[in-house]
């Protein structure tokens, strides 16, 4: 084998921090099946070897509302888990059929499905039970269904998708209200965008206590869909917001503070869902 | 790339070995622990000649980096029994004449040896699928299995007794 380093990660934190350092030079083994064989004959060549084996929330199979299979649970684990053997036995059929005894020892079901051979066995029977994949990355957890989880020859789903040409959505919701807590809404923004190729797609604004019912700001919608969400172009919206608020005043607040705090809260949800779109 | 060092217990013995991050288990333990019992044959887990119990379990030593086996409990064949004290299933190998070329006869016990401890009394179809991931060259499955089936009797009866 050539040589590499090797990181020993105790979380999955601490694994993700690894990987997105040392980039594509970097592969992660579990039961090194698939991974020890590709290195011995020159297939991949990694600098860095992080090992997941020392992660605890990676391992063992728990049963509650569903199954969940730690990415570190064995093939042998599977095969003779009762409970799997029971109620999802065509995981127990496929796992049972991985490599010999020696091989599911080591094997693991996340080494199977990210190795993302045709052939993988604990493949098939995990998409027609409508498994999910919990994909951890730099910028959070996302879960993908199998069956969108391959997406080639050896190649998956990744943990967060790439921005370019695809569609973001952030959101935020503000009220404002003298107390912080236990209070009644003087007015309230909720703004939801989403993105594409720095562009807004759909914008949605909604109000609440300007109106007899909460209402749709839908002249700043218009305004924001197509358009690049620059300030400028967020402070035109804040306006034209306020055309869609018909407050009363009473002794939360004057029609007129109300009609200012749509302004101002449209703003900075505005601001506040493409930041989070963007995260 | 440095050397680090594995702690880890070999035949219920605390070791600690110094190893580079690239070597395997199968490496560690033929040449750094002194065991030559475990064999290489293909070294890609097809063979079973590495086999080795880590925790208890067989594995192909071949596959599992050396370091991956820090803090956990590895069992080779020089661990089964000794020279004077053989393992029952050593004492009826031998009976039975079961090694020709031996090679792969250090893996075929200790796949063997984990069977019996999950069976006490395995049908020849779980012998034979206990020790699927055990290939011999000289072909000689016939009298492992037969060796295999009297050991579990003879446990049987030492247990009994």
């Amino acid at each position: 084998m050539r040589r590499f380093e090797m990181i020993l990660p105790s979380s999955v934190d601490e694994c993700v921090k690894a990987l997105a350092t040392h980039g594509a030079g970097a592969k992660t083994v579990a039961g090194g099946t698939d991974l020890l064989p590709q290195m011995k004959n020159g297939l991949v060549k990694p600098a860095v070897v992080v090992d997941l084996g020392g992660i605890a929330a990676l391992k063992g199979v728990t049963n509650g509302a569903g199954l969940r299979v730690g990415a570190c649970a064995t093939a042998r684990e599977l095969e003779l888990h009762p409970e799997v053997r029971k109620r999802y036995t065509a995981l127990a059929d496929g796992a049972a059929l991985v490599g010999s005894v020696q091989v599911r020892n080591l094997a693991t079901v996340g080494g199977n499905l990210c190795n993302a051979a045709p052939s993988a066995d604990m493949a098939p029977p995990l998409m027609a039970l409508e498994a999910e994949a919990v994909i951890a990355g730099p910028k959070g957890e996302r879960r993908v269904p199998l069956s969108a989880f391959f997406t080639g020859v050896r190649q998956t789903a990744p943990p967060v998708p790439p921005e370019a040409g695809l569609y973001v959505s952030g959101g935020s919701y503000i009220r404002h209200t003298p107390r912080r807590e236990l209070d009644i809404a003087v007015v309230g923004v909720a703004s939801q965008v989403t993105v594409q190729n720095g562009r807004c797609v759909k914008a949605r604004i909604a109000l609440a206590s300007v109106a007899p019912t909460p209402v749709h700001a839908t002249a700043a919608e218009r305004a924001l869909e197509g358009q690049p969400l620059t300030p400028e172009r967020i402070e035109q919206a804040a306006g034209l917001a306020v055309e869609a608020a018909k407050p009363i005043s009473d002794q939360r607040g004057s029609a007129d503070f109300r009609r200012h705090l749509v302004r101002v809260l449209t703003r900075r949800t505005l601001t506040a869902a493409l930041a989070r779109a963007r995260a | 790339m440095p050397k680090q060092i594995l702690s880890f217990t070999v035949n219920g013995d605390k070791v600690d070995l110094l190893v580079p991050p690239y070597v395997t288990l199968l490496d560690a333990l033929r040449d750094e622990a002194g065991l030559t019992g475990p064999k290489e044959g293909c070294g890609t887990g097809d063979c079973g000649a590495c086999t080795v119990h880590l925790d208890g379990k067989p594995v192909a030593s071949c596959l599992v980096l050396a370091l991956q086996a820090r803090g956990r409990s590895v069992r080779t064949i020089e661990g089964l029994g000794t020279a004077t004290a053989l393992h029952p299933l050593q004492d009826a190998f031998v009976r039975h004449g079961v090694p020709q070329c031996g090679f792969c006869i250090p893996g075929v016990l200790m796949a063997a040896a984990a069977l019996l401890e999950e069976h006490a009394a395995p049908t020849e179809e779980q012998i034979r699928y206990g020790i699927a991931g055990n290939l011999c060259r000289c072909t000689g499955y016939t009298k492992m299995v037969a060796a295999i089936t009297e050991a579990a009797g003879m446990i049987k009866k030492g247990a009994a007794r």
